[in-house]
């Protein structure tokens, strides 16, 4: 294990900032993409369903 | 097996609606796996302390980058050549993810250029060159959205497409032909990685899961697009909220 405590984790040895502004942006954008593809999806399910 | 059966968007999007969830949970499990061994099984760098953590991400969405272009080209090329609709849609459905993935590497780049190379950007052959790519793909789908029509919209996005894969190489050997800031690649084909084995098992583990996420997403997207353009076909009016 390389950490002694949650906070030592979030702070990572100081680079906490770019590492977590890396990886939290990442999600986001993983994050959205998924959901903006759901959202089509559905959009576009109800259109057939409305006959169109 | 007849492969090219699939080759039609009506017989390709129930396939394609069943591998999403494979990819997807492949990408859910090797992300959860990739992410522990990068924050807890590899240990910090010893001249970049836990900086280098970036690499788990940054590496793996450069490298997707390139790929799906690559790939997209491929389609987009063999649209243009034999006229197949499903060709040009799965060219259309990498776009974005490609476009994603290159902003991703530029962003986690940025986030490590900083407190390693002191600053946020530098306009480097290796840097402008990965811009240049989310031009490419930003102008592709641009290109796309602004042609109403949509067999003609294929055929001018082909030819970007195209004459944009130039750029693939020009990227990944950027590091080799110039003298740029960003470091060479720690892993190649004709020698061993100089990296530790850990930290190299964490990253390709990290590479699959990108890989499977796109794989997945590409999916959805091109059902989406499957659906949209071919909403007066028989089959989809069929498919009744299915």
């Amino acid at each position: 294990m390389q950490w002694s405590s949650a906070a030592e984790f979030f702070a990572m040895g100081g680079y906490g900032l770019y590492v977590w502004g890396a990886y939290a942006v990442t999600a986001a954008l993983i994050a959205a993409e998924v959901a903006g593809l759901l959202r089509r999806g559905k959009t576009l399910r109800t259109r057939t369903r409305g006959g169109r | 097996m007849n492969w090219l059966r699939y080759s039609s968007p009506q017989t390709f999007y129930p396939l394609a609606g069943k591998m999403v969830p494979w990819f997807m949970g492949a990408a859910v499990i090797l992300g959860v796996v990739g992410l522990y061994i990068a924050f807890f099984a590899a240990p910090k760098d010893f001249q970049q302390g836990d900086a280098y953590r970036i690499i788990f991400i940054h590496v793996p969405a450069a490298w997707m980058s390139m790929f799906i272009y690559l790939v997209m080209a491929f389609w987009a090329g063999i649209g243009l050549a034999f006229n197949t609709r499903l060709s040009s849609m799965m060219a259309h459905s990498l776009a974005p993810t490609g476009a994603l993935m290159t902003f991703i590497a530029l962003w986690t780049g940025a986030f490590w250029g900083r407190p390693t190379w002191g600053a946020w950007w530098v306009w480097d052959a290796r840097l402008t060159s990965e811009l240049i790519l989310l031009f490419l793909y930003l102008g592709y789908l641009s290109l796309v959205a602004a042609i109403d029509d949509p067999r003609r919209a294929d055929k001018a996005s082909a030819v970007l497409a195209l004459v944009g894969a130039i750029n693939v190489p020009i990227i990944y050997f950027s590091v080799k032909w110039w003298n740029t800031l960003h470091q060479g690649s720690s892993v190649s084909m004709t020698r061993a990685p100089s990296m530790a084995s850990i930290m190299l098992t964490g990253m390709l583990v990290m590479v699959f899961a990108f890989w499977a996420y796109s794989i997945a997403v590409v999916l959805m997207r091109v059902r989406c697009q499957i659906r949209d353009r071919e909403r007066d076909a028989a089959w989809v009016k069929q498919l009744e909220g299915s």
